[in-house]
């Protein structure tokens, strides 16, 4: 089987020097769904910014057959949807239906062929009551749906999301979770939920100060790393001493 | 300070329409050739920083409080034509979102804040905004942009003789004193607190076009004395010129500042009215000048993404 | 809050919310310079100024005390002036800066209340007003209320830390500016975040153009009629 997306030995460097991401290898297939995990600061985001060409290190990364650079921005992101941690910054355009519409349009549709496009994801997402409402009346469950629904209007075929569940309640979160499970396209989810990650992904890529640690089936991943968030497996004294020297 | 409609006389009112138009396109049309879509965002989002800093309350002593105008920050922070196109913006927002200042009067409004109030400010920042006068350059900066501001609207309320004792305009010039006073020292105390925090988001004063930011601060301070000149000998003239003043010709109420009229001015009607349309001609020249100069706009290499 | 009550009220479907935003505006601004240019003395001209705005709180189907009470909030700054110029002797000036001063006030009410945002602001972008401004304006507006919310969340922490009187002025106006800057950085960074969700979605360098929409013979009508209208009520000598 073809990858759909294959990057390899991705090195990115900040401004002040420090390394970001220091020689990541990541391969993904089609349908298939792989979590993120990974400290703060361990580098799955500024990865994730280099499968649609918004950071550029160096390395190769080949997307849905393409070659990601300055040539191909604007192939890639059609193929390649990001839906950000803050709806707020996604959500930009004054109305929900307008704001849809921006990817379809930006990619050559014509305005009335943008709205029926933009109506369509906004259906598939359960949102088409909404259509002209203005984001910032809306819930976080809500913001969020609709910028997913801004993403698949451009036809992707990886979705990318960065920590999609950060400000959604539970109910929000498994309502994610049964919308997520029905959408065909290959999915790359950064995320600390776990048991998010664990609902929807086969496999996990495990981060540590922009090196990739382990690329293995999650349940190992979460495992062998102890990537649980569940507060009774030590007791404290001895967590804090754990804790005090991984450094969290 | 945002003048509402229907205080202004339809002269001054249209006249400064007229103005303040086409200035601000110049400014726009230079600004956006040089610009991508991409600084709209931004331009939007400082605008709503600037309404939400009017939330903070600033201790200034006596129990009171002040708070951001923002004119002078905005300049700083994005420079001259940027920060006019903001301001215009956050003006028409509130005129039409929240009533306050005028539909008609946009134009005073817009030329009093965001054209003269900016292009003060940033007078005294390109000419002192490097080395060791830079914060006293800040601090005057916001100062004179609130004080020019508030007297700039304060002429055109008495040359549309609008009734105003002389105790009532020297409170007013007290208050906009004390105001400016509060706006230079919280931009200048958060120009600082930006800094800090990343030197790159405050605009490096250009050191070039030194002769005519010269003459645009010449000229700004011209504009104040020409405001007031016009309180004072304008009355009668733009009267006569005037036709569809909505004022009444018999008033009892002399404009506060006759009694401040210089020698030159006599009661001779056709040199009021000459001293009255060489103001604004002056007025709309200095508009043509800012245009121009403002519109130039350096990459801004900070602003990146 | 005022905008979201404006915001609800837009959203009804009156013969006013129906029309154009284009005839509104022209509308408007023919009443607003009518109003403007008509000389004090005139009472009864103003009278017939009111029953047209009157009318068009009527056919806005606007809740009519709600918006006269929020026409007010420009009477303080009037009434100021209209007693001065009271007791200065020019009686009719006071009542007509009053009543000048509050007609327009509901005029604009009338137009921001039967018309969202979004779409007045694609009205003005047909009539000439330059692109730059109207964008600008619109993201202004999208992202007033969140940042103010930030800002609220600030004032209330600095007030859950504030409770002693010893805090100095001096340490209170610098951690005000501290605020500030902090509000600042993370508006940039919103910025920032909204430019990379911008290019993420093929952003290409131009903003998509609004559409204006069709202007009717029911839009052109009413605007036709009303600045008919209100010349008329400017012009007939009574």
């Amino acid at each position: 089987m073809e990858f759909l997306v294959h990057a390899r030995d991705i090195h990115y460097q900040y401004e002040d020097g420090t390394k970001a991401l220091d020689g990541v290898n990541f391969y993904l297939f089609p349908g298939e769904t792989v979590a993120l995990l990974g400290a703060n600061g361990s580098g799955k985001t500024t990865f994730a910014l280099h499968l649609n060409g918004l950071l550029q290190g160096s390395g190769e990364i080949d997307v849905c057959g393409m070659r990601v650079g300055k040539a191909t921005l604007a192939s890639v992101r059609a193929k390649v949807g990001m839906v950000f941690q803050d709806s707020d910054e996604q959500l930009f355009m004054p109305t929900v239906l307008e704001d849809v519409a921006f990817g379809p349009m930006n990619l050559g549709m014509s305005r009335m062929e943008a709205v029926v496009k933009a109506t369509w994801a906004l259906g598939e997402v359960g949102m088409d009551y909404a259509l002209d409402k203005a984001p910032y009346h809306l819930s976080a469950g809500e913001k969020k749906r609709v910028a997913l629904s801004g993403v698949l209007a451009m036809n992707p075929e990886v979705l990318v999301l960065d920590e999609p569940t950060t400000f959604l309640d539970p109910p929000g979160r498994r309502s994610l979770v049964h919308l997520l499970r029905k959408l065909p396209q290959a999915k790359l989810i950064i995320t600390h939920d776990v048991n998010f990650a664990m609902a929807l992904a086969s496999r996990a890529v495990f981060f540590e100060k922009g090196k990739v640690l382990a690329d293995a089936p999650i349940d190992e991943i979460v495992r062998r790393f102890d990537w649980t968030a569940g507060y009774d497996t030590l007791a404290s004294d001895e967590f804090l001493r754990y804790s005090a020297q991984r450094r969290f | 300070m945002h003048i509402p409609d229907n205080f202004l006389s339809t002269p001054v009112w249209a006249t400064l329409d007229v103005v303040a138009i086409p200035a601000f396109g110049i400014i726009a049309r230079h600004a956006s050739r040089q610009m991508e879509d991409a600084r709209i965002p931004l331009l939007g989002v400082m605008g709503a920083f600037v309404f939400a800093a009017q939330m903070i309350n600033f201790p200034v002593g006596l129990g009171t409080s002040a708070h951001l105008v923002g004119g002078a920050l905005l300049a700083y922070a994005l420079g001259p034509a940027f920060a006019v196109i903001t301001l215009t913006a956050i003006l028409a927002t509130q005129a039409f979102v929240f009533q306050d200042g005028g539909v008609l009067a946009l134009g005073a409004n817009v030329f009093n804040m965001a054209i003269a109030g900016v292009l003060v400010a940033s007078v005294f920042y390109q000419l002192w905004g490097r080395g060791r006068g830079r914060k006293a350059a800040i601090f005057l900066g916001g100062f004179f942009s609130v004080m020019v501001s508030g007297v700039l609207a304060l002429s055109e309320l008495l040359v549309s003789k609008v009734p105003m004792s002389r105790e009532l305009v020297l409170g007013s010039i007290g208050l906009f004193t004390m105001n400016a006073l509060a706006e230079g020292a919280i931009t200048l105390a958060v120009i600082q607190a930006i800094e800090r925090l990343n030197p790159g988001w405050v605009q490096k004063p250009e050191a070039s076009n030194r002769k005519i930011v010269a003459a645009m601060g010449a000229f700004a301070l011209l504009l104040v004395g020409v405001g007031f000149l016009l309180a004072s000998a304008a009355p009668d003239g733009l009267e006569r010129i005037g036709i569809l003043t909505g004022v009444a010709s018999k008033s009892t109420f002399h404009a506060p500042l006759a009694d401040y009229q210089l020698p030159f001015w006599s009661s001779n009607w056709g040199r009021r009215a000459v001293a009255g349309i060489a103001g604004l001609g002056l007025i709309f020249g200095l508009c043509a000048v800012a245009g121009k100069v403002l519109g130039r706009t350096r990459k801004e290499a900070a602003c990146t993404t | 809050m005022h905008h979201v009550i404006l915001e609800r009220w837009a959203q009804g479907n009156s013969p006013l919310h129906l029309r154009d935003p284009r005839a509104k505006i022209l509308a408007l601004l023919a009443y607003l310079i009518v109003l403007a240019t008509t000389p004090p003395g005139a009472t009864y001209r103003i009278v017939t100024y009111a029953i047209v705005a009157l009318a068009g709180v009527v056919m806005s189907r606007l809740p009519i005390l709600s918006l006269l009470t929020r026409a007010g909030v420009v009477l303080p700054f009037s009434f100021t002036f209209a007693v001065i110029s009271w007791f200065g002797g020019e009686h009719l000036r006071a009542i007509a800066l009053v009543e000048k001063t509050y007609l327009s006030a509901v005029a604009v009410l009338i137009v921001s209340g039967t018309t969202p945002l979004p779409a007045l602001l694609r009205g003005f972008e047909s009539l000439g007003v330059p692109r730059v401004l109207v964008s600008v304006i619109q993201f202004l507006y999208r992202y007033l209320f969140v940042i103010s919310e930030q800002a609220q969340h600030m004032r209330l922490a600095a007030v859950c830390r504030g409770g002693a009187r010893k805090t100095s002025r001096r340490d209170r106006f610098q951690s005000a500016a501290g605020a500030l800057g902090v509000l600042f950085a993370r508006s940039y960074a919103r910025a920032d975040g909204i430019h990379r969700a911008m290019l993420a979605r093929g952003y290409n360098g131009h903003l998509p153009v609004a559409d204006a929409g069709r202007f009717r013979i029911a839009d052109g009508v009413f605007a036709a009629l009303t600045i008919l209208v209100l010349t008329a009520l400017r012009t007939l000598p009574y």
